[in-house]
């Protein structure tokens, strides 16, 4: 597979605290030296807590917020150059958000929301017009129905299908869902799942699908890619990451997962305490100050991401050769 | 007044409108809820099912001009219904208490949680300041805050939202009430976090021997707490049982729909979920039968003429369908919604 965007170096910093003549006090490290490739026609998840900016890097992969440093490569263009700028990247990758109200233009109708996109890069009205209208009866939306109502006489379903229909309106080849269905409920995130597995296989679409939910994530997606605290901590193919966890917070995240089984309660919680703030995070491993495998190497260096086999690479001085903790392997001679 | 078997809360036949719309909306329809002393019942329903609406009943937290509420609510003897005034700001705090879902618009920003959870307490209690600090502090402790003194004395915004939602927990069971309300505590949390918030809400209520009504949308949390789950949809309670009948041998189609549309441990990765078609019904325009008949595929037609009364399937268990003969399998068999 080829990597379809490359994500190289990236970093943000949110300033806080301004003080006199508005020099920032501090900053908040949203995301910190993030590498991953996106590869043609996969689903890469990306789960994470609050705070540990997966909704940042979405936002940073779209340029809604600028890097403070870091490349994004799309085809081996790099993004926001004269190579590709950001509206012919925009074409390409489009974005579905957590909020579907918020995210819709109240005083446009549903047809007019979906249509305006391909409208601003230079598609006919006619044209327009008529994309708005296949891709709500797509997503299963009666267009004869639903194309003149606004979007408070939606429900929150039906509002995100139309969400959906307008990041497809200028036939992108990436969709980036950011929360796409965790303001659903249960019975409707399923049809929307199955509706955004559908598209995908139709429209031959790329997804990072962003969630802080781990079974939605494990049921879309062929790779998982876990932050914390702005870092990778690890990554690597679904099934093997779900049931071979090498770094202990992904080892956490999964053990926080509710049983489902009246006889098999949860007895003990994983990790004590919240995430830290991510204004001044902990020095070298950002984990080590939940971590009960922690050494003093774990507080001095950042640890590396590593691979450990063809599709799986993971940052954690326990699996990093050579690294000074206890528990890391030899280095080879 | 208080008898022995008497149960900590009964609820017969709350209906509970909102009429301050263009439209009377149909909240709650009909609901019938009794909880013993020392149980958890946990009120399961996606948005719009009136869960919230039960919980909040109890406290009578809605709007009394915009809202008709009808039906008899006792929590252990007293007569909610029929408090006003004062006696009712006694009974929040006293009788129930709630647990929010988000502390930080639950609790005052301007104010210490030590000087929150002490002024509860001298609300309702004729005792001393350093009195009242003092059980503050043993509830911080409780409730597994770490460095609890000095916690005493920090603000809402000063903590993590786990320390929070402890503080919150604290401030529901200073004034030791007799039924515990819970509305979606662990909602706002992260998955690790959420994790240790139940197991201290299960802690406590086993050492305190607390009543709880606790409200999710989530079949996970409400395992992991629940002795029994009411089902809730459109309104009405249209499944209860033990945690174990309900998750195990479900009998509504609505709850057979809803443990077979949740993707689980890996098992339907790659295929298409099972779903229940549609979405839940206008509140404002309910049907005059089962709420739930134009989702579900086995809707006859006397579901579409009357509400279905309460079928009793098991020993305390109960599914408000006529089909119940058709929901009922055999022990592992998959469950018959379609794909």
């Amino acid at each position: 597979m080829t990597a379809l965007l490359e994500v190289r170096g990236l970093v943000k910093n949110f300033p806080v605290n301004t003080g006199v003549f508005g020099r920032p006090k501090s900053f908040v490290s949203a995301v910190d030296h993030l590498d991953f490739d996106l590869h043609e026609g996969e689903t890469l998840g990306l789960v994470g807590e609050s705070g540990c900016g997966k909704s940042t890097t979405a936002r940073l992969l779209m340029h809604l917020v600028a890097p403070t440093a870091g490349t994004i490569r799309f085809e081996g263009r790099t993004v926001g150059t004269s190579e590709l700028p950001l509206k012919a990247f925009r074409r390409q990758v489009q974005m579905v958000f957590q909020d579907s109200y918020a995210s819709l233009n109240p005083r446009l109708t549903v047809a007019e929301s979906v249509a305006f996109g391909p409208l601003v890069h230079g598609v006919s009205r006619d044209e327009a017009a008529a994309r708005a209208n296949s891709l709500l009866e797509r997503v299963g939306l009666d267009p004869a129905r639903f194309a003149g109502r606004f979007t408070h006489e939606l429900s929150g379903g039906q509002r995100q299908r139309v969400n959906i229909a307008r990041a497809l309106a200028l036939q992108p080849r990436v969709l980036i869902l950011d929360e796409a269905v965790s303001a659903l409920d249960k019975s409707v995130e399923a049809q929307v799942l199955n509706l955004l597995l559908d598209l995908k296989e139709e429209f031959h679409l790329t997804y990072l699908f962003i969630s802080h939910d781990l079974e939605v994530v494990r049921f879309m997606a062929a790779r998982v890619l876990v932050m914390y605290l702005g870092r990778v901590a690890e990554l690597g193919a679904t099934e093997a990451l779900y049931t071979g966890s090498r770094h202990p917070y992904t080892t956490a995240l999964l053990g926080s997962l509710l049983s489902m089984d009246p006889d098999h309660r949860a007895e003990s919680a994983p990790i004590a305490g919240d995430p830290p703030n991510p204004i001044d995070p902990p020095a070298g491993c950002r984990f080590h100050t939940r971590c009960s495998f922690a050494e003093p190497v774990c507080s001095s260096r950042v640890p590396v991401l590593t691979p450990l086999g063809s599709a799986h690479s993971v940052a954690c001085h326990m699996s990093e050769p050579g690294s000074g903790h206890g528990c890391a392997p030899q280095r080879a001679a | 007044m208080t008898g022995v078997a008497e149960p900590v809360l009964d609820i017969r036949n709350l209906r509970v409108t909102f009429t301050g719309g263009a439209k009377p909306v149909n909240a709650v329809d009909g609901v019938d809820l009794s909880i013993e002393r020392g149980e958890v019942v946990a009120l399961l329903g996606e948005s719009g099912s009136g869960k919230s609406v039960t919980l909040r009943s109890i406290l009578r937290l809605h709007p009394a001009k915009r809202t008709r509420m009808e039906g008899a609510i006792h929590v252990a003897g007293t007569n909610v219904m029929a408090l006003e005034g004062g006696a009712l700001t006694d009974f929040r705090g006293k009788g129930a208490s709630m647990i929010f879902q988000e502390p930080m618009l639950a609790l005052d920003p301007v104010y210490t949680l030590g000087e929150q959870i002490i002024e509860a307490i001298l609300r309702h209690e004729n005792i001393s300041t350093s009195e009242a600090r003092r059980r503050a502090l043993d509830w911080f402790e409780r409730v597994r805050i770490p460095s609890p003194e000095r916690r005493l004395d920090t603000y809402p915004h000063e903590m993590s939202g786990g320390m929070r939602q402890r503080a919150m927990i604290a401030l529901a069971l200073a004034c030791n009430p007799k039924l515990l309300l819970a509305d979606e505590p662990t909602t706002a949390l992260d998955a690790t976090v959420q994790v240790q918030i139940l197991l201290l809400l299960r802690d406590l209520q086993r050492e305190l021997g607390l009543s709880m009504l606790f409200v999710t949308h989530d079949i996970g949390v409400a395992v992991e707490v629940a002795d029994r789950i009411a089902v809730m949809y459109a309104g009405r309670i249209v499944e209860i049982g033990s945690v174990r009948d309900v998750i195990r041998s479900p009998r509504h189609p609505y709850t057979l729909g809803l443990l077979s549309t949740r993707p689980h441990g890996g098992r339907l990765s790659g295929n298409r979920l099972p779903t229940i078609p549609g979405s839940p019904p206008d509140l404002a325009n309910l049907p005059p039968g089962c709420a739930f008949a134009m989702r579900c595929a086995l809707a006859a037609d006397a579901c579409r003429i009357a509400a279905p009364e309460a079928v009793e399937v098991g020993p305390g268990h109960q599914a408000r369908c006529v089909r119940t003969a058709e929901t009922a399998r055999p022990a592992g068999a998959p469950a018959g919604v379609s794909a």
